[in-house]
């Protein structure tokens, strides 16, 4: 019950976009048309899913004290949490340009870009701050991830349906991306301090 | 404009001049016509993240001005050897190098600064903006150009970050670089609570939350594109 509760927090009520604003390049570029909005959501579920439960052993087994090395190593943090993060996302490149050469075209230098996605290493530094255990940061990711997932959907959809609005000339494509980026924020703020645990009953 | 000229035979390339118009082009466009927040979506969420002040958005502006040309020219001048496989790894490296000698300047040159900007600039690693011009430019252009280009770009950026920071503090706690100009209170210059014509104004809380940041740049966007009408989205 514990998971489900993390995972529903850090997808809806902690969302790293529309919560925290993090991740807000590829999320804001990215979302033009609903296929590659939903292909670099994926792609960010798995990075987060992996990269998570990767840093968590890093920081309990090679940067703690009571770690393997038996130093306090947490000022190598960032650099650790990075290099894993962008081996990863060099791994789903990698991945998609075989598997799906349209895909790969499509999402171009956002791709890479996933690695410098503050969303992905914020995932990881959040998850050392909370210290969550290690299923718990499995969950945290995926759960994160999903929450991206969601918003970029979100976004990629109304996006493409006002395209076909009467939008001034100027404001049309980014400008209003961000003017509806900032109201559904707005309206995530509601959803602030509700405790999920109230509801599962754990 | 990153992958037109390739063919440049040697002899040609000493004659040219240091200040040619590719390289004031370099330098203007991002400024304008290639903005790196308002036209090539990078680097948003440090704008998002330290616009509420105006002094922590001009020292960031510095501090990418300093980082981005030289990741650039780093990275330019070892294209060749990179493997594509690991770019992202070395980019990072060399970044994350830069970044933490700004860090440890602006701790040796002012140290209250420091205090109070410390976790700003440890965000530039993750700037988009940074390794976003690093694959696009440096990766495949010689090391003056690139070096010109992140300099650019920079500015461009820190353009963009100065006005969503004017705006914010000014009307979200009613002051500018620190100085206190009005609000209701007796620490302001004007006291709105003095003048009865004044006393309905209150600094808007909103404004400093980053919601508001993606309303100012939206807004904004509007006015560049307006103003630029060719960089109007037609699709």
């Amino acid at each position: 019950m514990e998971l489900i509760n993390i995972f529903i927090k850090a997808a809806f009520i902690e969302n790293m976009v529309l919560a925290y604003f993090l991740g807000m390049c590829s999320y804001l570029a990215v979302s033009k048309t609903l296929d590659t909005a939903f292909g670099l959501g994926l792609a960010v579920i798995f990075v987060l899913g992996i990269t998570m439960p990767i840093n968590w052993i890093i920081t309990t087994f090679l940067l703690s004290e009571s770690g393997l090395l038996g130093m306090d190593l947490t000022f190598l943090r960032f650099i650790l949490f990075i290099a894993v993060i962008a081996s990863m996302v060099q791994l789903v490149e990698m991945v998609i340009e075989k598997y799906s050469p349209a895909l790969y075209a499509s999402l171009g230098i956002f791709l890479p870009l996933i690695t410098v996605n503050c969303a992905i290493l914020g995932g990881s530094l959040f998850m050392v701050a909370r210290e969550y255990s290690f299923t718990e940061s499995v969950s945290f990711g995926l759960g994160s991830g999903f929450g991206f997932f969601l918003a970029i959907v979100a976004i990629a959809a109304i996006r493409e349906k006002i395209r076909y609005s009467n939008v001034p000339g100027p404001l049309r494509g980014l400008g209003m991306a961000f003017i509806l980026t900032g109201l559904m924020g707005i309206g995530f703020m509601s959803l602030m301090g509700i405790d999920p645990s109230a509801f599962t009953g754990s | 404009m990153a992958d037109t000229k390739t063919l440049d035979k040697s002899q040609l390339e000493e004659k040219k001049p240091l200040f040619g118009k590719r390289e004031r082009r370099l330098i203007t466009d991002p400024i304008n016509d290639n903005n790196p927040i308002t036209v090539q979506v990078l680097g948003i969420c440090s704008a998002l993240a330290i616009t509420t002040q105006v002094s922590p958005a001009v020292v960031m502006t510095l501090a990418v001005i300093f980082v981005m040309g030289f990741a650039n020219l780093f990275t330019s001048l070892l294209r060749h050897s990179i493997p594509k496989q690991v770019r992202m790894i070395v980019m990072l490296i060399i970044i994350a190098f830069l970044v933490t000698v700004v860090e440890l300047s602006l701790k040796a040159i002012n140290y209250p600064i420091y205090q109070e900007l410390s976790v700003f600039i440890g965000l530039i690693i993750t700037n988009c903006i940074i390794m976003g011009r690093l694959e696009a430019f440096a990766m495949a252009d010689k090391p003056w150009p690139s070096f010109l280009d992140g300099v650019g770009n920079a500015m461009g950026y820190g353009a963009i970050l100065i006005i969503v920071a004017f705006f914010r503090e000014l009307f979200g706690s009613g002051s500018l670089m620190g100085w206190e100009l009005f609000g209701p209170g007796e620490q302001f210059m004007i006291n709105t609570d003095a003048h009865w014509w004044l006393s309905w104004y209150m600094p808007n809380n909103l404004m400093v939350l980053s919601a508001s940041a993606l309303f100012v740049i939206g807004i904004l966007i509007w006015i560049h594109r307006a103003w630029n009408r060719k960089l109007i989205d037609v699709s």
